[in-house]
């Protein structure tokens, strides 16, 4: 067991320098920071002389060499344009997307696992026929879209929820939440809806097809015919066995609720790490990108990781073949 | 049963802190603004960075020597007045008497003394503003002497935007001197703020919201009726107009122009709209032996009078204003707004004229290969897609009527980062762009010295700094000099008229329009938009 946690580890360290190494290898083109950083009358000497300093000049492999260097150590500089350590930065915005892809990753599974549930068992009902196509919906159009329509439905002509922003805040020392407040929680809703709908859909689809799959098995059809309800049937035999895969696909996909929180934050104003990586792309803040795309490569690694381990404590056929090997 | 009243507990508890949140929301009736804008307010450190909405946003809470009214004019600041003397070598300001900084501090001559030295320190993003380095001298402690080398009319002209900073404040924080880009501690004075101004600050959250509350002690007439102002960046476009729709923020900047009828047929909102004080331009590479992007080889044909004419008079502005500006654009014959130098509207753009055109690069020797559509030749556009209003609609329409006189445009759009990093070069990186300029000084004359005047090959020397088309006459650059040290104001407007005729005549740049401010606020605020795109809360009132 240790040793596969090792080998996982320098697996993992790997995959992070390689990251760090092609955005590094992109930050070239995304144009010029200082150019973002002072204004129009800034004489072409003070601009070459900025870009000096910054290091920019130097070549991408001694740039690189340094943001290692320096990120080992935890030090990831400070952001052009806020003049701040990235790493309080990012430390700031950190919570607000956590606490987003969380209630985003509970909306999935406890609205996606009924809905699949539902229309595993009853194919043909109107109800079903109603989740399948709102699903379509969910897969095929872009976060943006749907989170433009839920505001201008909810805020703009019904006025029920907040258009944009993470309002009712409380904060601690390292942790600020809008767990707390009414505020808070409606200022969650539409975000979190946006985002999580498409990993929502996914879940009900996936339930959907493997209810469907386990009511045709032997043990069902057994079950049923001991006499057991319907309920024991549907809930405790089948749908326990159409959850591993659940279990495996939402631990997978919460990585990407993360990352996808771009969007979602961009179209919300949510004070995210999300939007605040967007906007550094719009002004080349090297420092915010390179750190933001390694804490997401990070997290990636870290929930596969885990999940690999979850795999071999819960599955023995895993476990055997891997002390054989 | 444990969990379950933990439960209820839990559940007791949240109940009490939305209450409390509940209690303390509408409880005082105070009138509070809230204004979403695209962008950050990045730092609160008036010398930080020379940019119109930061600057303007500071400039609720920081206050210059002089100020400028509803209309641009310049009136008396934190200077009550000032005088000329010694020819114009000395200029001698009598300080407000009485102003205190927000936290209880002086103002006094100390405090102008040292703003001039900090606004000049190295990395000051702003010492533009006292360009020439001129001595300033205390006279006694509301009495400052400016001495300069040469004479300068317009010394004072870009001085309300150069906010006077408390001394002992800065000093005792450790922010004698603006941070470096490349520091790695933040600068004091860059998240907090100590001004004369009507607001002061008491929340800063970079990127999420600042927080401005009224001033109970200014020393000027109060002009609002506000208790507190809410800033919040607001990035994406249709979020803003939806908060603004919803009624969640009062006024929003800038409004997209496609969503001006519809914010104007909704019953809370409307769409203020002005003309601005940008102009924006297209030019062309002047310089270059050979174009670096066009099918023309061994030659330049920019370098040709007759092209640059025949591609001005190619493009309808008509068009342009009316169908990608829906009107909300003045169409400019020069490169300065006559808010700023109304003697301008004497030059009238070069008419659009497909004929002439036609006839122009006929004449230049670019005839059309391949029948009466043909192609004479192609060139490259850069244009940014995301800097000024509709910059990328823009260049697609000019690639389109340029296609009419056989120009065939290779249009480059890119994102604002990638573009200026191209165009903004000390070499002439670009054949044909568009660009937008806002003199900073509000004067003719930084139109001459930094987009008119020649610039040296290496880029040195601070001339011609925008120059990027590499636009050279010898009339121009001599009358820059005169303009700069002329006192009387008749002989100076000739002189700058004179210059922008040269301009006009030589084609050098192309200017298309004075594109309109779009703000949009709801139907209960009354404010003030200036044309220099600030945002000004001290003009606001809210019903």
């Amino acid at each position: 067991m240790l040793a596969f946690i090792i080998r996982r580890i320098g697996q993992a360290l790997i995959v992070l320098l390689t990251v760090a190494l092609i955005s590094f290898s992109l930050f070239r083109f995304v144009g010029d920071p200082t150019q973002q950083m002072v204004g129009q009358d800034t004489t072409l000497e003070e601009r070459l002389q900025i870009r000096k300093n910054l290091g920019l000049d130097d070549p991408v492999i001694v740039q690189f060499g340094r943001f290692v260097g320096n990120a080992a150590l935890f030090n990831f500089g400070n952001s052009y344009q806020n003049r701040q350590p990235v790493a309080k930065l990012i430390g700031e915005r950190f919570p607000a997307t956590m606490e987003l892809a969380f209630v985003s990753a509970l909306f999935a599974l406890f609205a996606g696992i009924p809905m699949g549930v539902y229309t595993g068992l009853k194919p043909n009902a109107a109800l079903s026929r109603l989740f399948q196509t709102v699903s379509l919906v969910g897969v095929s159009l872009p976060t943006f879209l749907i989170g433009i329509l839920l505001i201008f439905i909810f805020s703009v002509s019904l006025g029920l929820l907040p258009s944009f922003g993470r309002q009712g805040v409380v904060k601690f020392s390292y942790w600020s939440t809008s767990f707390l407040t009414w505020e808070g929680w409606r200022s969650l809703i539409l975000p979190s809806i946006t985002l999580g709908l498409f990993q929502m859909t996914l879940i009900m689809r996936l339930v959907r097809s493997e209810m469907m799959e386990v009511l045709r098995t032997d043990y069902i059809k057994f079950a049923k015919a001991r006499g057991l309800t319907a309920r024991a049937v549907n809930f405790r035999h089948a749908l326990k066995n159409t959850l591993i895969p659940v279990i495996t696909i939402t631990g997978l996909q919460l990585g990407s609720i993360i990352a996808f929180a771009i969007i979602t934050e961009t179209v919300f104003q949510w004070p995210g790490m999300g939007l605040m990586f967007l906007q550094a792309v719009q002004t080349v803040d090297i420092p915010i990108m390179a750190a933001y795309l390694l804490l997401v490569a990070t997290l990636f690694v870290l929930i596969n990781l885990i999940v690999d381990l979850l795999y071999v404590a819960v599955d023995p056929r895993i476990r055997l073949s891997g002390k054989a090997a | 049963m444990l969990s379950k009243r933990r439960l209820l507990s839990f559940a007791a508890g949240v109940a009490l802190v939305a209450g409390a949140a509940f209690a303390a929301g509408p409880a005082s009736a105070q009138q509070t603004l809230r204004w979403a804008f695209q962008g950050n307010l990045n730092t609160l450190d008036p010398y930080g960075i020379n940019e119109t909405t930061t600057l303007g946003l500071q400039g609720n809470v920081y206050e210059g020597l002089t100020k400028r009214g509803k209309d641009l004019k310049i009136i008396p600041g934190l200077a009550e007045r000032w005088e000329v003397l010694d020819n114009g070598l000395r200029w001698r300001f009598y300080l407000r008497k009485g102003v205190k900084f927000h936290n209880g501090n002086d103002f006094n001559a100390d405090d102008v003394v040292f703003s001039a030295t900090r606004v000049l320190a190295n990395n000051s993003q702003l010492s533009s503003r006292l360009s020439g380095s001129p001595e300033f001298v205390k006279v006694d402690d509301h009495t400052v002497d400016v001495k300069l080398k040469s004479p300068n009319p317009i010394l004072h002209y870009a001085w309300d935007t150069w906010y006077i900073m408390d001394k002992e404040w800065t000093e005792a924080n450790g922010a004698a001197i603006p941070p470096a880009p490349q520091a790695t501690t933040p600068g004091f004075a860059t998240i907090n703020a100590n001004g004369t101004g009507p607001f002061r600050i008491t929340e800063h959250q970079l990127g999420v919201r600042t927080v401005f509350e009224k001033n109970p002690n200014w020393w000027g007439t109060v002009e609002h009726n506000l208790d507190r102002v809410v800033f919040t960046p607001i990035t994406s476009a249709p979020t803003r107009v939806a908060a603004l729709l919803s009624g969640e923020v009062d006024v929003i900047d800038p409004v997209p122009l496609q969503d001006v009828p519809r914010i104007n047929a909704s019953a809370n909102a409307r769409v203020l709209e002005g003309p601005e004080v940008r102009t924006i331009y297209l030019s062309f590479d002047q310089m270059r032996p050979e174009l670096t992007a066009s099918s023309v080889k061994g030659k330049n044909p920019f370098k040709d009078v007759r092209v640059r004419k025949a591609f001005y008079q190619a493009i309808d502005i008509e068009a342009i204003r009316r169908q990608v500006m829906r009107g909300a654009a003045v169409p400019a014959a020069s490169l300065i707004s006559p808010l700023f130098f109304p003697q301008i509207s004497q030059i009238q753009r070069h008419p659009f004229d497909l004929a002439a055109a036609n006839r122009l690069l006929d004449e230049a020797g670019y005839p059309r290969t391949g029948g009466a559509d043909g192609v004479r030749f192609e060139v490259d556009l850069d244009c940014p897609n995301d800097r000024y209003v509709n910059d990328g609609p823009i260049c697609q329409a000019v690639t389109a009527m340029l296609a009419r006189v056989g120009i065939k445009i290779n249009l480059q759009a890119v994102p604002r980062a990638a573009f200026f990093a191209k165009v903004n070069s000390p070499i002439y990186n670009t054949p044909f762009y568009l660009l937008g300029w806002t003199p900073g000084t509000g004067d003719g004359h930084n139109v001459l010295i930094d987009l008119m005047h020649t610039r040296k090959a290496d880029g040195s020397g601070g001339r011609g700094q925008f120059n990027n088309g590499g636009f050279s006459n010898a009339r121009v650059d001599a009358l820059t000099d005169l303009v700069l040290v002329e006192n009387d104001t008749a002989k100076r407007d000739a002189m700058l008229l004179e210059a922008f005729k040269i301009l006009h005549d030589e084609v050098g740049y192309i200017p298309l329009h004075q594109q309109a401010l779009a703000w949009g606020t709801g139907k209960n605020v009354e404010l003030t938009q200036r044309a220099d795109n600030q945002p000004l809360f001290y003009w606001v009132t809210k019903k």
